[in-house]
């Protein structure tokens, strides 16, 4: 369709012999597989899903086109690829609202008259389905005594919905009012855990709602029965204020679902290396002081995709991220950070490992030339640097060098009693800080360097710890498939499992080499796995530390030249 | 702005953060203040109350001048809080950005062993040593600039993304909104009146 010239005249819908669900009236109705999403949808124009259109081949139906008027249906048109660069990019993907099918318990597949708190908005909408007249999917009675479940979705960790989806309780008792003053005949009833009524004039709603007649229960229902020949449902309860296990009879009930992360989270975040939080929505880089801005310099959120929100707050943190963003594009250039990746075109001996390793393609190489590092593109995660076998690579500002000195300075007095930590930049050292601002507590035998990835943590490194008489050295990253530099930490797993079978052929037990995978968002993880390191050092003997030390000494070799150049000026 | 370090010798100035009583409290700032006075090329090591708070960053300004320090290592917090306001504060100061190194007695020590004032105050000391350790190989940089083209991607066109979309807009910036749906709208446009003003959604 071309946007552009349709008219909505609706003609094409009229003669389309197809008939669809129509998806916005959640099923409640039908459409055509020519139709126009809403009446007030922007663009106001008609669409063309070729999924549902019977096509012009090998049938030819061809109807719409017979009638279109301005000419603006074209069956050969196809997906497009558009390519625009861009300095800011706002992550506003929304939210989807919870399937109620797998809590069976509330009978939605099983009994016609349990609908979701979404398809009670097309009911009472004078542009759904009945125009706005409410009525029971079952006879198209209009129901009086109507039941509602609060957190149908949300604050359940036993289907991984631990999280309070923030809008249902203000939506229920927002639906309780309308009804009230659509019917005022009509009995509601809520089931609830606890009513959240925070925000602006909240409260004042509801208690509205309670003195329109709503009557608040306190106690989900634990089971619900249909009868079979009025279809009425009958919900069993246990009161908690009263104690009583209760049992009322509906015309209707509505289940108030939550709201959780979208499917296409993870394509999103995979696209711009993205992080979330335990809950699965997106994972801000400081809950208080940087709440819409990601990890991913240039990135922002907006709206329900980073937790869940109500429209007014989805409208300022709208406005923040537009005002975050403008900054960036203001300010008309950014500087980068000197930790990128240099290379030593004398040591380099053109083997490309370098480049076969770089997550971003950021380093360029040809059979038999040296590599070059493109230093816009390249992120410094410092894996190309660890996976170099010739010293030929330098990672600005994270050298060997300062590595080097750093866990010799740490381990030089009683080495015995110490962890030894490895944590990236990203996720665990920011879930050790995590750990911190939470006041949680651990054993204080750990020492933790950071590195900007676990990929920057070389063989070298961890065998240094080692010869320097650490009993346990812990590698830790961002969880494995949410690396913030795309896929680096693969390599971190097959240099550690090197690692282990290099120890092992040492005589070194290869359990005193950990990996750990710890989010940004884990403080509890980091203070658990803390701890558990310090009962595995105190497993390791000195009679162990001594023989790694001697049978983990590097093989002589020339010294190495390593000078960390100077970054070339911006 | 590179303020190379005059000559081979390494000059080490090492500022210990009380935070008022987050690290003071369970860390004998005094005891690693003095140990890091110990370390080599350590010529100057201050304990501050807050050194983060104007006075604690002019203490570390002053003592640049003073001690012609071309090294400096605050034990304070996280860097991932202040690693960029110490960094400005020594580049203030005419000592290259990258001069600067932290160590993290807050987060990753007082705040997470209470009550173990002698465990934490070891472990702040260890912290120090390798933040002076790894400070006296720390080179200079220049940071490449690269220019930011002015046009934003918003992805979604729901209320939140239609929002920052008309923002952008209206501060004068060219705007490409993606949206998978064939309207804009998103959830918000399913719904009949939205609370607390119970008007229509669209």
């Amino acid at each position: 369709m071309d946007p552009e010239a349709c008219t909505a005249c609706a003609e094409c819908a009229k003669v389309c012999p197809v008939v669809k669900p129509d998806e916005y009236q959640m099923g409640l109705s039908s459409r055509k597989a020519i139709y126009i999403p809403y009446p007030q949808a922007v663009p106001c124009s008609y669409i063309l899903n070729m999924e549902d259109c019977l096509g012009t081949n090998p049938i030819a139906c061809g109807k719409c086109t017979e009638v279109c008027e301005p000419d603006c249906i074209n069956y050969d048109d196809h997906d497009r690829i558009v390519t625009r660069d861009v300095g800011a990019v706002i992550v506003a993907i929304g939210a989807d609202v919870y399937d109620p099918t797998e809590m069976d318990e509330y009978g939605y597949t099983r009994f016609d008259n349990v609908i979701t708190s979404m398809e009670f908005e097309r009911l009472i909408c004078a542009g759904g389905p009945t125009l706005g007249h409410f009525v029971r999917p079952g006879d198209q009675e209009r129901p009086k005594r109507i039941g509602f479940i609060q957190c149908v979705g949300s604050r359940n960790p036993a289907i991984g919905r631990p999280y309070c989806s923030n809008i249902c309780c203000m939506n229920t008792i927002k639906d309780t009012l309308l009804l009230a003053d659509h019917y005022p005949d009509v009995e509601c009833t809520v089931f609830y855990q606890d009513i959240r009524a925070v925000g602006k004039s909240f409260e004042d709603m509801f208690q509205r709602s309670k003195e329109a007649g709503t009557r608040y229960i306190r106690g989900l229902p634990g089971d619900i029965e249909e009868n079979p020949e009025n279809g009425n449902l009958t919900l069993i309860a246990e009161n908690t204020t009263s104690g009583q296990i209760e049992r009322h009879e509906f015309d209707m009930v509505i289940l108030s679902v939550g709201v959780g992360p979208p499917k296409d989270l993870a394509k999103v975040s995979s696209l711009l290396t993205l992080s979330k939080t335990s809950d699965g929505f997106f994972m801000e880089s400081h809950p208080k002081l940087k709440p819409v801005d990601a990890p991913t310099r240039g990135v922002f959120f907006a709206g329900f995709c980073e937790s869940p929100k109500d429209i007014k707050d989805s409208v300022c943190q709208a406005g923040a991220a537009a005002s975050r963003a403008v900054a960036l594009l203001n300010a008309g250039e950014v500087h980068i950070e000197a930790i990128t990746s240099v290379i030593d075109a004398d040591a380099c001996k053109k083997c490309g490992v370098c480049a076969s390793v770089c997550p971003y393609s950021a380093i360029t190489w040809k059979k038999g030339e040296v590599a070059v590092v493109i230093d816009a593109a390249c992120a410094g995660c410092g894996n190309c640097g660890a996976a170099c076998k010739f010293d030929a690579i330098t990672m600005r500002h994270f050298t060997d060098a300062q590595y080097t000195a750093q866990i010799r300075a740490i381990l030089a007095e009683d080495p015995q009693d110490k962890v030894f930590v490895f944590a990236c930049n990203w996720c665990s050292y920011s879930g050790a800080d995590m750990a911190g601002i939470s006041r949680m507590h651990y054993p204080v035998s750990n020492r933790v360097v950071r590195t900007m990835c676990s990929a920057r943590v070389s063989e070298e490194m961890v065998l240094e710890a080692f010869r320097c008489g650490a009993p346990i050295v812990l590698v830790s990253g961002c969880h494995y498939a949410d690396c913030h530099y795309i896929s680096a930490n693969r390599q971190t797993v097959q240099r550690v499992q090197r690692l282990w079978n290099k120890l092992e052929k040492a005589g070194v037990r290869p359990q005193r080499l950990q990996l750990e995978w710890i989010s940004a968002a884990e403080g509890a993880k980091f203070a658990k796995v803390m701890a558990q390191m310090e009962e595995l050092r105190k497993t390791v003997t000195m009679e162990e530390i001594e023989q790694a030390k001697a049978a983990l000494k590097p093989k002589p070799k020339k010294p190495k030249k390593e000078k960390e150049p100077a970054a070339v000026a911006g | 702005m590179d303020s190379d370090p005059k000559g081979d010798e390494l000059r080490v100035g090492v500022f210990i953060c009380d935070c008022g009583l987050n690290i003071a409290g369970t860390v004998d700032t005094q005891a690693v203040t003095d140990y890091a006075a110990t370390l080599p090329d350590v010529v100057c090591a201050i304990r501050n109350r807050y050194t983060c708070a104007d006075p604690g960053q002019n203490e570390i300004k002053k003592a640049i001048a003073a001690h012609r320090l071309n090294r400096v290592v605050v034990a304070s917090c996280t860097p991932l809080q202040h690693e960029p306001t110490f960094r400005t504060c020594v580049a203030e100061a005419g000592l290259n950005r990258y001069l600067m190194e932290m160590a993290n007695l807050r987060e990753q020590c007082s705040w997470v062993h209470p009550g173990d004032l002698e465990g934490a105050t070891r472990k702040a000391k260890d912290l120090v040593a390798g933040a002076v350790a790894r400070a006296r190989q720390l080179h200079p940089h220049d940071e490449l600039t690269v220019p930011v083209t002015k046009r934003a991607l918003v992805i979604g066109g729901g209320i939140a993304g239609m929002e920052t979309a008309i923002q952008l807009g209206d501060a004068g910036h060219q705007v490409v909104l993606v949206e998978k749906e064939a309207s804009i709208g998103g959830i918000m446009a399913q719904l009949d009146k939205t609370y607390p003003t119970m008007d229509c959604s669209i």
